[in-house]
Parts: structure tokens; C-alpha cells; sequence
């Protein structure tokens, strides 16, 4: 019991030399994470804090001037073109400058104060139709603050329905606190599933791996070897994203540590096993990069980080069953914004533990097939 | 032309025909390859096709009123025909806020008593919660209610039936996508990450590959230049992502039924323009790292994330802060994706096609320009 798991420690101590002896492979796998999370932290949101839009106003009223400057001056929207005639709109719209574009009617003013209701047109560019919805969406809000303070000031008192909005969870309707630690198992499992898939690919390329044979390693011992320092990797990257996540962007953590990492552990196991199975299926170096990249793009794309799992087809849901993604972002998410414990997890740590249990059995039978 | 140009132009074409016929046999004998140029794009744009959506319809929302409404439930009818909506009633609050905790709906229309008698005074309160988890979906599904309701409210005034409204009402157009079809955009953005990948897939290893078995030395010891190498080795893949994008091009035609609104020759041409771009990526990363693992690795880094997340495909660049939106400017998928969602969905917009075919076609020359340049020191 004790040389094997000296035996398994030494091939451990092998496999983190050789991936961190030479400068370009130790920064290849330490810098990638942190950098990423920074940048991706920016970018990957569905806010918008800047809005470009045009407007053809044919009114040129008091009341059409009051609504433009309150649009103005909500910060999240800005004019880029004031335009007389109505073909120019298609100008603006096409070549990407305005994202949004208003017209007002020449009887704008008249309408409002008759109380008949005056139309705002908007026509948003659909090329991204989910952006324009959401600068829609606060166009909306802009309109109905205006609406509110033009009904006090005209002495019309309140609407006759009025609504009010509160969202649950995430009052400010923030999407970084909802991406960031959905990260923290992404960026971990690119790398990982790969590593794993390659150093043995490499070994069989090498013929390294025959020369593994005829040493006393048993086979399981020679897939812990391979396992743990791809786990330990993995488990550094993960720690730098989360500090980004809470270091640098200040998202509160609610949960508890351990917890976390109880979560990502299993996920490694999970990720490491696939890509062990990965290594298992392939002979060369080539086809280990092209089957781990055949099951990484889908498993980052298809887990709910960006688009919800609840929008694909059923056929596909039950084929996500098998991404250790999708239950590692859910556990990060839960852990890290509701402070989620052990007990409310299980719904995602136990298919977690299957795949992990299931990856890693197999490869481990085909690692002692190989060997007799 | 003098004779002693042509002999060295047919010898440099030949060594370029045996170098690409060399490599045109790899590809056929390992299978992997044609894996990555055909079969990949094919399986990535049919699960990305189905799998991705932002689509918000059907929501469950339940509906509570305190007190027996009629006018409740006028409005629950409205809610009902709405195709967003899938409302159902639930006695209490207590009960709606439990099947939210539960994910059961993902939003609660409150009515407050004597919802009737205020909505004929003119002033009914109505409270809407929607679970704000995913912020995105959260939006939407906020703004479908308050749009449904505004419908039903101005439908009762313009009926004479009390109340009133705006005074300014927003009516809104979506200009190149009329259904409101998230697919229609996310269809072109996967055309990119499928090629960006492929691309950069299909050369990483060719270099690195070569140094890791010892054949680039042999290579070294041939006549042969390091512009006839980079040809040779781009060529064949070329063809074969070339491939790799007509099987995507179609399968958003006729799969997916995204319009092609601009003309086919323009999205060949820059689709082109980018398979050699994402090409040069794999060749310039092979030929300076020369180990497979981390060529592989880096290629990952460098191609698949950025053009998910950078690329203008699902997040908007222009609230992007300063320094991220520079690093942007670095990526040729943000180029790629704003031509491909112009010439699908928009038309040939030439203020959008001009300036973005120029970067890739200057950034192709440039990654050529590179290449040959790290394979010649490779070569001293």
C-alpha cells in the first residue's frame, strides 16, 4: 500500500516536471486562467452602458426636446446623428453607427396633450437581436421615468395601472455576478481535459508509455499518476479565477470554502477522467487535441454559461447529462451568489460523481487491457 | 523575361506541387484530419444550432390574485394568448413565492385587493417579481410582461373604458430580424467559432509535428524554401476547411433557415479571407513552439474562448470597457462576425463590408508575412 502510493507520488512528481520544467509550458498553464478571467470578467455581460442612437424628429416641439434631453440624460444612451429626412435612418441603422433609432411624429406634442397618447417610434438593429431587446428594454424605463414626471407636472396624476418591478436574487439585474463564477470551472476545464488527453498521447507517440510497462507501476497506479497532477493544476487555475472573481471584481462570496472546493474536486475528477478516456481512444497527438476539442467546445457551449440549458431541445437536455460543465458552473454559481450548502447540492454533485466514477473506471479497465 | 527566370519559377512550382501532394497524402492516410476540416464543423453547427437560444418564450408565471377580479382575470386571459407567456393562477402569495424558490415560474404578477374598484379610480398598483438569477432572462421576461399589460391597458382606454394612458407609448420595430429569432444571429456567430477553431485545428500540429518526429530536419537538408513550406502546408487545408464551411453555410440555409440576405459571392470571398487568416494563426503558433502540447494549447487559448466571448457574437462590444474593447480590435473574429451577421441579415451594407474585409485581407498578409519569417530563423 505504501509503494504504491510512493510509486503513484514519483510518477506525480514526473508528470509536474515535464509539464513545468520549460518556462513557456509552466506560464502556457498558470498565466492563461488569470488573464482570461480578467477579460472575459469585462466582456462577458449583457448590460449596456452605451447605446448609440439617431433620431428624426419631426415634431420639433417643447415636449419631443423635454423627452430627447431625458434620454440624453439617463448616461446609457447617446445621440450620434440628428437627422431631416426619413431615408437617412436606414444610413445609420445599416452601417452599425446607431444601435437604436427614434421617430417622432409632427404631431408629437399635440397628441400628448390631448391625452389620445403620442407614439415614440423605435427601430433597433436586429442584427443582435438580444442586445436590441435589452436597449429596448431600457428605452422603455426612460420613457415610462418620463412619462411619471410629465403626468405630475401636468397635474394628471397617476396612470390607471401602475407596475412595479422587483427582481429576486440579483436586485440590480447584473449579469457579471451571474457570469464570473460560472468561469471558474470553464476556464479550469479547457485546459485540464487536454492536459490530461495529451501527456498520455504524448507518451504513446514517444514510446515512453512501453517503457512505463516493464516498470513495476500497476495500472491503476499508472492512471493516478496521470490524474493528480492534472487535479493539481486544475485546482490552481480555479483558485486564480475565483480570486480574480472576488480579489479584483469584488463579487461577495456568500458560500462556504469548503464547499467549493468539495465541488471542484469532483468536477476535476470528472474533467481528468474524460480526458483520460480521451487518451484511451487515441494513438497519436493529434487525434487526442481533436477528440478533446470535439468534446470541449460543446461542453463550454452547451453549459448554461451563456445561453440557459432550459432553452435547448429535450434530446439535447438529456445529452448535456454528461457535461461535468454544466453541474460544475451550477455549483460555482450556487455556492458562490445563494452561499448553497452540501445538502441543497446533491442534485448536481451526484450526477458529477457518476461521470467522474464512470470516466475514470473505464479508462482505468482500458489502461490494464493495454498492459497484458 | 529572360530565360533564366522561367527554369527557376517551374522548379520552385514543382517543388510546391510535391510538397502540397505530400501533405494532400497525409491528410487522406490519417483520417483525423478530415475529421477536423468536414466532419467537426458539421457536428459543432448542428448541436451549437439547436443548443443555443435566447429565445425567452413560454415562461411560467404565476398569477395571484387577493381578491376575485374580473378584471384579473381579463388580464390572465391576455397573458394566456400572449405566446411568451404560460401563465397559470395560484391562490396566495405565500404558494407563488414558494414554486419560485422552487424554480417552478420565473415570475410572479401580483394583484393587491380591490384591484377592480382602483383600476375604474384610475389608480391600480400592480406588483410584477421575476427571478433575477439570469439578469439577461430576467430583463426580458420584465419587459414582455409591462409591454402585455401596457397592450391590455391602452386596449381598455381606447375602448372608453376609464383609465389612461402614456402619455408617450413606445412602439417598436426590429429591423432585419422581424420575428424576434435569437438563431438568426447566433446561427452566423457559430459560422465563426466553428471556422476560428477548424482553422487554427487544422495547421497547429502540421509544424509542430514535423520538429517533434524529426522530419523538419530532413525537410531542412531538401532545396526547399520557407515560402514553398508555408504554401504547401496552407494549401491543402485550405481546401479542406473550405469544405468545413460550405457544409455550415448550408446547414444555416436550409437547417436553420437563416435568410441570406447579401450576396453569396461576398460571404465566399471573406469567409475565404478568414480561413486563411485562421490558417496562419495554427502555422504561426506551430512553427514557434514546437511541441505539439503546448502548439495545441496555445491554439486552444488563442482561437476558441476569444471568439466566443470577444467576438461580438453574443456580447455587445460597445459597452465593453476601453482597454477590453482594444483588445478586440487584435481578434480577426470581431472582423468576421460583423461581416457574416451584416451579409445574413442586412444585405450587402458596403459601410460595413469595405472596412472589415480590409483588416482580415491585412491581417492574412501579415500572418503570412510572420510565419515566413519564424520559419526562416527556425531554418538558420
Amino acid at each position: 500500500m505504501l509503494a504504491s502510493i510512493y510509486r503513484i507520488l514519483a510518477l506525480t512528481r514526473k508528470e509536474l516536471l515535464a509539464v513545468l520544467k520549460d518556462r513557456r509550458g509552466r506560464m502556457s498553464l498558470l498565466i492563461p486562467p488569470v488573464v482570461q478571467a480578467l477579460i472575459f470578467g469585462y466582456a462577458a455581460t449583457y448590460d449596456l452602458n452605451h447605446v448609440p442612437y439617431a433620431v428624426f424628429d419631426q415634431s420639433h416641439s417643447g415636449a419631443s426636446q423635454q423627452l430627447l434631453a431625458h434620454i440624453d440624460g439617463s448616461g446609457v444612451f447617446q445621440r450620434v446623428a440628428t437627422l431631416s429626412q426619413a431615408q437617412d435612418i436606414a444610413r445609420e441603422v445599416d452601417s452599425r453607427k446607431a444601435l437604436l433609432a427614434l421617430v417622432i411624429d409632427s404631431d408629437f406634442e399635440r397628441r400628448m396633450f390631448s391625452g389620445q397618447g403620442a407614439q415614440l417610434q423605435v427601430i433597433a438593429d436586429g442584427r443582435n437581436s438580444n442586445t436590441a431587446g435589452t436597449a429596448m428594454g431600457y428605452l422603455g424605463a426612460v420613457v415610462k421615468r418620463f412619462n411619471t414626471q410629465w403626468r405630475r407636472d401636468h397635474g394628471l396624476g397617476p396612470p390607471s395601472l401602475t407596475i412595479t418591478a422587483r427582481a429576486w436574487y440579483n436586485p440590480n439585474l447584473e449579469t457579471r455576478w451571474y457570469m464570473i463564477p460560472g468561469m471558474i470551472g470553464t476556464l479550469t476545464l479547457l485546459q485540464t481535459l487536454m492536459l490530461t488527453a495529451m501527456s498520455v498521447a504524448r507518451e504513446r507517440e514517444q514510446g515512453t508509455f512501453d517503457q512505463l510497462l516493464v516498470t513495476p507501476f500497476r495500472p491503476y497506479e499508472l492512471m493516478a499518476g496521470k490524474a493528480l497532477p492534472s487535479m493539481l493544476v486544475g485546482i490552481i487555475q480555479a483558485t486564480g479565477v475565483l480570486l480574480v472573481a472576488q480579489l479584483w471584481f469584488r463579487i461577495p462570496f456568500a458560500g462556504s470554502y469548503l464547499t467549493l472546493y468539495i465541488g471542484l474536486l469532483v468536477f476535476l475528477m470528472a474533467a481528468v477522467g474524460m480526458g483520460l478516456l480521451v487518451s484511451a481512444a487515441s494513438a497519436t497527438m493529434q487525434q487526442a487535441m481533436l477528440y478533446s476539442m470535439l468534446l470541449i467546445m460543446p461542453f463550454a457551449l452547451l453549459s448554461g454559461l451563456t445561453t440557459p440549458v432550459s432553452n435547448m431541445p429535450g434530446w439535447l437536455q438529456y445529452l448535456t447529462a454528461i457535461n461535468p460543465l454544466r453541474y460544475a458552473i451550477d455549483i460555482t454559481r450556487r455556492v458562490y451568489l445563494e452561499g448553497a450548502g452540501l445538502a441543497l447540492l446533491g442534485g448536481d454533485l451526484l450526477p458529477l460523481a457518476i461521470v467522474a466514477a464512470a470516466t475514470l473506471s473505464i479508462s482505468s479497465w482500458v489502461f490494464a487491457h493495454r498492459m497484458q | 523575361m529572360s530565360p533564366s527566370v522561367r527554369p527557376y519559377w517551374r522548379i520552385k512550382l514543382q517543388r510546391v506541387r510535391a510538397l502540397i501532394i505530400k501533405e494532400s497524402r497525409q491528410i487522406v492516410r490519417d483520417p483525423s484530419s478530415i475529421a477536423i476540416g468536414v466532419i467537426l464543423p458539421l457536428i459543432l453547427i448542428l448541436l451549437f444550432g439547436y443548443g443555443l437560444s435566447l429565445d425567452v418564450r413560454n415562461v411560467p408565471i404565476a398569477v395571484v390574485m387577493d381578491q376575485p377580479s374580473t378584471q384579473g382575470q381579463e388580464l390572465l386571459a391576455a397573458l394566456q394568448l400572449s405566446p411568451y407567456f404560460n401563465p397559470r393562477q395560484v391562490a396566495t402569495m405565500p404558494a407563488a413565492e414558494n414554486l419560485m424558490a422552487h424554480g417552478e415560474v420565473d415570475g410572479i404578477v401580483h394583484l393587491a385587493q380591490e384591484f377592480d374598484r382602483r383600476m375604474s379610480a384610475g389608480d391600480a398598483q400592480l406588483q410584477l417579481i421575476v427571478q433575477g438569477g439570469d439578469a439577461n432572462r430576467a430583463r426580458i421576461i420584465e419587459a414582455y410582461v409591462q409591454g402585455a399589460v401596457g397592450v391590455w391597458a391602452a386596449h381598455r382606454a381606447a375602448q372608453g373604458r376609464g383609465g389612461s394612458v402614456g402619455p408617450v407609448l413606445v412602439q417598436s420595430r426590429l429591423w432585419f430580424n422581424d420575428a424576434n429569432e435569437s438563431h438568426y444571429f447566433l446561427v452566423p456567430g457559430l459560422i465563426v467559432l466553428v471556422m476560428t477553431l477548424i482553422g487554427g485545428l487544422l495547421t497547429a500540429m502540421v509544424v509542430a509535428r514535423e520538429w517533434e518526429r524529426g522530419t523538419y530536419e530532413a525537410l531542412l537538408v531538401t532545396p526547399v524554401r520557407s515560402e514553398e513550406i508555408l504554401l504547401g502546408k496552407t494549401l491543402p487545408y485550405f481546401v479542406l476547411a473550405l469544405i468545413g464551411f460550405s457544409l455550415c453555410a448550408l446547414s444555416a440555409q436550409f437547417l436553420f433557415h437563416v435568410p441570406l440576405r447579401g450576396s453569396f459571392w461576398i460571404l465566399l470571398f471573406d469567409s475565404m479571407l478568414y480561413v486563411l487568416v485562421a490558417l496562419g494563426i495554427g502555422l504561426l503558433i506551430s512553427s514557434w513552439v514546437k511541441s505539439q502540447l503546448v502548439a495545441s494549447q496555445l491554439t486552444m487559448l488563442v482561437t476558441f474562448m476569444p471568439a466566443y466571448i470577444l467576438s461580438g457574437f453574443l456580447f455587445d462590444l460597445r459597452s465593453m470597457p476601453l482597454a477590453v474593447r482594444f483588445v478586440t480590435y487584435l481578434l480577426p473574429a470581431r472582423y468576421y462576425v460583423a461581416l457574416l451577421q451584416s451579409v445574413f441579415l442586412a444585405g450587402d451594407v458596403w459601410s460595413v463590408i469595405v472596412p472589415n474585409t480590409l483588416v482580415l485581407a491585412l491581417m492574412a498578409g501579415l500572418l503570412a508575412l510572420a510565419s515566413r519569417a519564424v520559419m526562416r530563423k527556425r531554418l538558420e
